[in-house]
């Protein structure tokens, strides 16, 4: 037993020595080294595209996945000693909180011009390399054009009572919440969600869960982004043209038609040759073809095409936000337990 | 490190010896409670980051309070349902005349190996109602009952039947003489797997998250993960490790007392008579909704999703990083604990108690707080080692010490002191007393904590997914990416491959209990 027990540490010691040892190479940047990448999208999304940066610019990546909120959080904790260099994040909060606390290098104001205004940092810390839009789902059987709703707002109304799906759990549909009680303030939004709930709205556990629930005639209307639809076309013989279920979008400047963003930063002192080749990567032509393809997304570089059956990124008319500011949900979060939505 | 003149004496031994503690104990049972104290420096540091006002501002809000009421609610009904479920079937398969007993021991112990967001995830999809309070109350007992369900079927094996068997020649029915005459020896048993069910309640966050139920834990996350503040979340986790040492108070309250005694004449089966058929469909009814509901689940998402074949490379890569870390895990946990736990059951006093109560703390806090913890100390203390093995097992010591520690006393407890004694007289050194003496006789029970480790370090994913070394994959990561785009048909063969690598230590489990 008690040989059995030396033995055991001694392996134990072994393998926290060759862990140690190969720790020795964190630090310096030289040439050939792997670009850090923090990633907060999906590796399954993003894994090919890395693969085709470094083919491209035969710079290698090393990534680490995760959510993004929780590396941020571990980027925060981490500050300069991180070894990440650049920070791909699914929102732009997880991004503005790193902006606040300074922890984002300035990006070249060449690579802030290709992205409109309204998806980028104001100061210049991080830039948006893909878009998604809030919409209204609904099924081309049961609903004429005619009948759709301008405002997210005429919801409440009592022609689409029981009639409309949403997921209240959804990080999206929280946005929205948000982004409505920032533009409208707070006695505005608790009246619409009030009168939301009032109106015998569907719950489901997810936006896809919406999409299907629709195309099958289950519900008229649902509220998701504006990319389930076309993941769901992929997935289905005949494509977009043979499902009954269309996207709405809400009139322009509705907080129902929030856009939000996906964005990529680079780390306070991290920034050179390799971490600017990588922006411009994503900002190029063959990554924004991807997101446009891949995700459905709207591409955020003008001259890149959305994909087939999206309007183009100039018709998207968004409320005007800073997106960076979408950053108290909790306050959404206690609105919609008041208000007996979750 | 505390010399050896600061260790109090016990004044009133309980049991073990009055002798002064060794130090070949206190040493490194000292280092692991420290180590176990790690998160607590963090918290306190991001707490009061931004002064104390703010740190109790968020602690005398009004929502905080009713999270943690909602979190007490959830903890103690699962606790009070695991309890009368695990005890019931700790009875069923190991008193009575069950058809296939050994079988079933073997099946209720499998939930063990299912994780609770897969637990949650499948019921979700078959049956949408079960988000809410409710189905998180259900779901969370299905999952944690064979806490409970181990122990007390290991102290039923030991609990000497002449009691009871006098009883029931008095003319008590077998029930009455088992809740009157058996559960009272049972307490230890009980405490400690109710401990253990009312910690991994108020941990949880896979469960809660699927099913939507705004608990202290899926607060404090969504304080990371929408307001990006770090405040919030560090003060309710402080807060958990405030409930954590009141339940742990509570516990060894109510184990005081009531030390099973070893018993080699195994009771005879109790006739379940008519009762035997409704028993049985019972036992299969709760085995089937804790196990074959997820399992139904995987096997669903595999043939109505389209998958893009399985890279098996992959699946086995990871399923080899699984091991590999959880095994590291299970080592180094089990070794941490086996002062503390030796200490614990051997020695009364104020020392010792302390410690055993230290290893607990960082059971209840979410794996994102222990593993941002680990962050924030490896950066700055020991940046080589930061995003390599050691720092995430050290994050799996700090999450799941109390299984071992719990292992280890209540195995070590449960051999007479007398042999270690008789040995010490003979003059043997206190090394060789611990090696040779009181490690042998605990060995199957500390091997089962060990395994019981294992399986939870396999389960694990926050830590994981932050603290695993660049460019490494185990089971559980690859699941979240595959869910992440909702690709059910690509996670199911890692859900399905994980189950199966926690199942294998959750069969030896129930067969370990058996010895």
């Amino acid at each position: 037993m008690r040989r059995r027990g030396v033995l055991l540490l001694q392996v134990l010691l072994v393998l926290l020595l060759s862990a140690c040892s190969s720790g020795s190479d964190s630090g310096g940047s030289s040439e050939g080294d792997p670009l850090v990448v923090y990633s907060g999208r999906n590796e399954n999304l993003i894994g090919p595209l890395l693969e085709q940066f470094t083919e491209s610019t035969g710079i290698p990546v090393t990534p680490r996945y995760g959510g993004s909120a929780e590396l941020a959080a571990a980027l925060l904790e981490e500050g300069e000693a991180t070894r990440a260099q650049v920070f791909l994040s699914q929102d732009a909060g997880a991004l503005g909180a790193l902006q606040a606390e300074g922890r984002l290098a300035p990006l070249a104001q060449q690579q802030l011009d290709r992205v409109p205004a309204s998806y980028r940092s104001p100061a210049g810390a991080w830039v948006g390399v893909s878009g998604r839009s809030r919409v209204l789902v609904y099924n081309t059987d049961l609903v004429q054009a005619a009948d759709l709703p301008g405002s997210v707002l005429d919801l409440t109304r009592p022609e689409f009572r029981g009639k409309v799906a949403f997921a209240p759990t959804n990080a999206s549909f929280q946005s929205f919440v948000t982004a409505l009680r920032v533009l409208r303030g707070e006695d505005q939004a608790r009246s619409f969600l009030q009168g939301f709930a009032a109106n015998e709205p569907k719950a489901y556990p997810g936006n896809a869960d919406i999409v299907n629930a629709v195309a099958a005639g289950q519900v008229p209307f649902g509220l998701v982004n504006h990319y389930y639809l076309y993941e769901k076309a992929d997935g289905t013989e005949g494509g977009l043209a043979s499902l009954r279920a269309a996207n709405a979008y809400f009139t322009p400047g509705d907080p129902g038609a929030l856009v939000n963003v996906a964005g990529v930063g680079v780390l306070t002192g991290k920034a050179d040759e390799r971490t600017a080749r990588f922006v411009d990567f994503l900002l190029g032509e063959q990554a924004q073809r991807y997101f446009a393809q891949e995700t459905s997304e709207f591409p955020l570089v003008a001259g890149v095409p959305t994909k087939e059956g999206l309007p183009p990124l100039a018709d998207l008319a968004g409320p005007s936000i800073d997106l960076s500011r979408l950053d108290t949900l909790q306050e959404s979060l206690a609105l919609l337990s008041d208000v007996g939505l979750t | 490190m505390l010399p050896a003149a600061v260790v109090p004496q016990p004044a009133a031994p309980v049991r073990g010896t009055a002798a002064p503690l060794p130090l070949l104990l206190v040493v490194p049972a000292v280092v692991t409670a420290a180590v176990a104290l790690l998160p607590l420096l963090y918290l306190a540091v991001r707490a009061l980051q931004h002064g104390p006002a703010v740190a109790l501002d968020v602690l005398w809000r009004h929502r905080t309070a009713v999270v943690l009421g909602r979190s007490l609610l959830l903890a103690t009904t699962v606790t009070a349902a695991c309890l009368v479920l695990g005890t019931a079937l700790a009875w069923l398969t190991t008193r009575t005349d069950l058809p296939g007993r050994r079988l079933w021991a073997v099946a209720a112990a499998l939930p063990l190996a299912v994780p609770t967001y897969v637990a949650g995830f499948a019921w979700v999809s078959f049956l949408p109602a079960a988000a809410g309070g409710v189905g998180a109350f259900a779901v969370l007992t299905l999952c944690c009952f064979p806490y409970v369900l181990l122990p007390v079927g290991a102290a039923l094996r030991h609990v000497d039947p002449a009691q009871e068997e006098v009883a029931r020649s008095m003319g008590l029915s077998p029930m009455r003489a088992f809740l009157r005459v058996t559960v009272p020896q049972l307490r230890p048993a009980l405490a400690a797997g109710g401990l253990l069910v009312a910690l991994y309640v108020l941990s949880d966050f896979g469960a809660v998250s699927v099913l939507r139920v705004d608990t202290l834990t899926r607060v404090l996350y969504t304080s990371y993960t929408s307001s990006f503040d770090r405040t919030p979340a560090a003060v309710l986790g402080l807060l958990l490790v405030a409930v954590t040492l009141v339940l742990v108070a509570l516990e060894a309250r109510t184990r005081r007392g009531g030390l099973p005694v070893r018993t080699s004449r195994p009771a005879a089966p109790t006739r379940l008579g008519r009762g035997r058929w409704p028993a049985t469909a019972a036992v299969a009814a709760v085995t089937a909704l804790a196990v074959g509901v997820p399992v139904a689940a995987l096997a669903w998402w595999t043939a109505v999703g389209s998958s893009d074949g399985l890279d098996t490379a992959r699946l086995l890569a990871a399923a080899g990083s699984s091991i590999g870390y959880a095994a590291l895990g299970a080592l180094v946990t089990t070794a941490a604990a086996v002062p503390v736990g030796v200490l614990a059951a051997r020695r009364a006093g104020r020392l010792p108690a302390v410690l055993e109560r230290a290893a607990y703390v960082g059971h209840a806090l979410p794996g994102i707080v222990v593993a941002l913890s680990m962050v924030f100390l490896a950066v700055r203390f020991t940046p080589g080692l930061y995003q390599r093995t050691p720092v995430l097992v050290l994050a799996y010591v700090v999450l799941f010490l109390p299984l071992a520690v719990g292992a280890v006393r209540s195995s070590a407890g449960q051999s007479p002191a007398a042999l270690e004694e008789a040995a010490r007289s003979a003059g043997a050194r206190p090394l060789a007393v611990l090696g040779r003496v009181t490690l042998p006789l605990a060995g199957p029970g500390i091997a089962a904590g060990a395994v019981l480790v294992f399986l939870t370090c396999v389960k694990e994913l926050p830590a994981t997914l932050l603290l695993r070394p660049l460019g490494n994959d185990t089971l559980a990561t690859r699941l979240w990416t595959e869910t992440g785009v909702a690709a059910y048909a690509d996670a199911a063969p890692y859900a399905a491959v994980l189950v199966m690598v926690a199942a294998v230590p959750a069969w030896l489990l129930s067969g370990r209990g058996r010895a």
